[in-house]
């Protein structure tokens, strides 16, 4: 008796759970994993009849998908219109999406899957630094291709990834130099607790000492910590009289920052803070208030004007949204679709090794000016620092006159100083002693 | 002097944080001995709630936007009170006495309840409302029937898939209009933008230090909440009760206490707490749908330093903990034995961990060592009289 009640309890229950699931599923947006148009049985290189498929691996799950999210829809927003020009050698671009969902053994098994299962002809992806990492073994054991958008501390070249956000000497160094001619010589620097600030912040007190600045503390905070009071002190301490604030901080950490800030009296004039990873998203985020009169230094913002920055921003926000902004990582997703769609037109195939070799000098007149792909597979960048403005955008204050070139290799730091990277020249590669420095 | 003040304010301030984020905590594990790992995500439903009373007010220009933070407390309250009173009545109460399988049930219903900010719409909830009415309006009206326990069982197997059937079909075709008030997220994965009022963003300046608004608001407000709930507790008929049924549920049950009433009502002030304590941390921090995991180690250290099921102990914790970390993390220690050269060893050690991440593991580090000696925190419950 009690095992048959045992039974249909089981039943009942059972149903219930396949029911609710059910419900939510049907209710909730279709899932973003999976081809979005059609299956194909994929051929070599990607190309398959008259698609071609390329692979999207960003985090749709997660902490770090209120990021990532926004660079998928920059890429999609690329492919879309790629494919509504006439595609790529005449084929439609099929776009297999994963999602690495914030954590970095998925994002190596996602990688593998559409390498091997989707035979895609190439990847873009990643965001994080450690992701990225991840990755990196997957595609150079397969020799594959990856194209990375974001902004990150340098010290890589691999032969197999295409990075088309800044190194640091195209946002981080110039800025540095930037405060130091305008703003002072003493530098705080507050980062989140993992590789990325660290490896900046090396770079930084490295060339603090060359250039005549002082470091006078720095701090880091664990990942989604949100208590500053330790290190507002430490500031007010170190900076009694006002003084410069490099910030590297990322995600919740830089809400708690600025608000707390605010509250202890650090304000933008005594206290300026330039930042490395707050663009116009997080910017609404944060909230303005806490953040009218501080600094930022990227490659791209919303208000950079030039013809092609009108034209996508009026074609993003028609796609998703009005009240949607653009910002810089975004921006790098959106045009290395583009440079890769130019590098597989000049090679007249996805053969990996010939697009790869096509892609170095590509050209594009990207949102933010000129871009050019580097025999190092970091592209040249016209670096910009903006000041936030009473409506959550940026206030360019300053930008070089012309494209930087990359550097994947810092020259402040005295272990890769002189180095350089090469890989048109098959003989140069990843790292290479240049002569006379 | 002024440094010293200073640091002991900063102490106590971080500490008021931990404290009111702790205290809901301490009533739901201390008196009822429910480890609630949901209960990060009630302090976000919490903060939610305030951006959504945020986002009403701003409707109302900007004198009324000033005092938004008055209604969103008890709106937060409420919020939190009730999505914990569910929980309860839902899950919690059918796993009383069994804590390892309420520590997996709570932390299943954290997830959900992350997701569910992410990815709630219009349909979503359409949906559940759908459900409900169908399915709890269904059994209630066959309840009346005279041979309704012969039938339950029956009753509830046919009613479920219906009802859920029902619901999803009409989920599925409001979606397909695609009307985009109800299909858009409400909140999205993205953080959401809490900007408290004006006169909560500045300080108060004593020389060179600005203590701010927002700390000394949060601070008034821990001690309000512990005054309210230290007279819940000992003055008022139901705290009278609470604690009988800490003390011994049978011979409370036997005396005519409802416990059932007592557990939901318990449970439900504990996670309101929860949402107060949402709604202050909106004035220092992020809120998306991580928010509460930034802080539900923390309260569950505070907590069980504190000494479970004791109010006073967890006040003692958090005030300590609060401190401790801001005098190693700031380096007010390295700085008090830097002016004497015998100490240098002592000087260096302590710098080496001034740092906001070092901090954190040496606090972890002196919390270990605490519970070695101490194992069940600093007010140990003593015999059969666990009192508060």
């Amino acid at each position: 008796m009690s095992n048959g009640l045992g039974r249909r309890k089981f039943l009942l229950y059972g149903s219930a759970a396949f029911g609710t699931s059910l419900l939510l599923k049907s209710c909730s947006t279709p899932p973003e994993t999976g081809t979005d148009t059609g299956n194909g049985d994929g051929a070599t290189g990607g190309e398959n009849g008259d698609t071609i498929k390329v692979g999207i691996l960003h985090s749709l799950s997660g902490t770090m998908a209120i990021s990532e999210t926004t660079v998928v829809e920059a890429e999609k927003l690329a492919i879309k219109e790629i494919n509504e020009a006439g595609g790529v050698l005449g084929k439609q671009i099929e776009a297999v999406v994963e999602d690495g969902a914030s954590d970095w053994p998925t994002f190596a098994e996602k990688a593998a899957k559409l390498i091997v299962r989707d035979q895609v002809a190439v990847v873009f992806g990643c965001w994080t630094s450690a992701s990225r990492k991840a990755v990196k073994d997957v595609f150079e054991s397969k020799d594959h291709m990856l194209w990375y958008p974001v902004q990150y501390e340098g010290q890589e070249c691999s032969k197999n990834i295409f990075y088309t956000g800044a190194a640091p000497n195209q946002q981080i160094e110039p800025a540095v130099q930037w405060l130091l001619d305008n703003k002072g010589t003493d530098f705080f620097l507050v980062g989140s607790d993992y590789v990325f600030p660290r490896t900046a912040n090396t770079v930084i007190k490295e060339q603090l000492k060359a250039e005549g600045g002082n470091t006078v503390g720095e701090d880091y905070l664990p990942l989604g910590s949100t208590e500053v009071t330790p290190i507002i002190t430490k500031i007010q301490q170190a900076l009694p009289d006002g003084g410069i604030i490099f910030n590297t901080l990322n995600g919740d950490s830089n809400v708690a920052f600025f608000k707390q800030m605010q509250g202890a009296g650090l304000t933008p004039d005594k206290y300026p803070v330039m930042s490395v990873s707050i663009a116009e998203e997080e910017v609404r985020q944060i909230g303005k208030e806490f953040l009218i009169g501080h600094y930022a230094s990227w490659n791209y913002f919303q208000t950079v004007e030039t013809p092609e920055n009108e034209k996508w921003v009026q074609a993003f926000k028609a796609e998703y949204g009005e009240d949607r902004v653009t910002n810089d990582p975004m921006e790098a997703a959106y045009i290395m679709v583009y440079l890769w769609k130019q590098a597989v037109e000049q090679a007249g195939t996805t053969d990996l090794e010939a697009v790869r070799q096509a892609a170095i000098g590509q050209e594009f007149q990207a949102p933010e000016g000129l871009v050019t792909v580097n025999p190092n597979h970091h592209l040249s960048k016209t670096v910009r620092i903006g000041q936030v403005r009473d409506d959550g955008l940026f206030d360019i204050v300053w930008s070089t006159d012309e494209p930087v070139a990359p550097q994947a290799w810092n020259q402040y730091v005295p272990a890769t100083k002189g180095y350089a990277c090469d890989w048109s020249d098959p003989s140069k590669g990843e790292r290479f002693k240049v002569e006379d420095v | 002097m002024l440094e010293l003040a200073v640091g002991i304010f900063n102490g106590f301030s971080i500490g008021s944080v931990l404290l009111l984020a702790a205290l809901g905590l301490a009533i739901v594990f201390g008196l009822m001995g429910v480890i609630n790992l949901a209960h990060g995500e009630l302090m976000m439903l919490g903060a939610y709630a305030t951006f959504v009373v945020q986002n009403i007010f701003q409707g109302f220009g900007d004198g009324a936007l000033n005092l938004y933070i008055f209604v969103a407390l008890p709106v937060a309250f409420i919020v939190s009170a009730i999505a914990g009173l569910i929980l309860e009545r839902g899950v919690i109460r059918f796993l009383y006495g069994r804590p390892l399988e309420t520590l997996l049930a709570t932390w299943g219903i954290s997830l959900i309840l992350r997701q569910f900010v992410r990815s709630v719409n219009g349909v979503l909830v359409l949906g559940i409302v759908l459900f409900c009415l169908l399915f709890f309006g269904g059994l209630w009206f066959l309840s009346k029937r005279t041979d309704w326990e012969r039938i339950r069982t029956a009753a509830i197997s046919a009613l479920l898939p219906l009802s859920l059937a029902i619901s999803a079909v009409a989920g599925v075709l409001v979606s397909k209009t695609g009307v985009e008030v109800l299909t858009k997220p409400w909140f999205s994965a993205r953080n959401v933008d809490v900007t408290p009022p004006a006169w909560l963003r500045g300080g108060f300046s004593v020389g060179i230090y600005q203590l701010p608004y927002s700390r000394i608001f949060i601070i008034v407000l821990t001690v309000l909440c512990l005054l309210g709930i230290y007279w819940f507790l000992n003055r008022s008929i139901w705290g009278l009760r609470i604690r009988a049924v800490t003390q011994n549920r049978e011979m409370s049950a036997c005396l005519g206490i409802p416990t059932d009433t007592v557990d939901a009502l318990t449970f439900a002030i504990g996670s309101g707490l929860a949402g107060i304590a949402g709604c202050a941390i909106t004035l220092l921090g992020s809120v998306g749908p991580n928010t509460g995991q930034n802080y539900i180690v923390d309260v569950f250290m505070v907590v069980v330093v504190g000494g479970v099921g004791n109010l006073f102990g967890t006040v003692i914790a958090a005030l300590a903990i609060g401190i401790v970390t801001y005098l190693i993390g700031s380096g007010t220690l390295a700085l008090m034995f830097s002016n004497s050269d015998a100490l240098q060893p002592l000087t260096d050690f302590f710098t080496f961990f001034a740092a906001t991440s070092m901090a954190k593991v040496m606090v972890f580090a002196l919390i270990i060592a605490f519970l070695q000696v101490k194992p069940s925190g600093i007010f140990p419950q003593k015999g059969r009289t666990a009192e508060l």
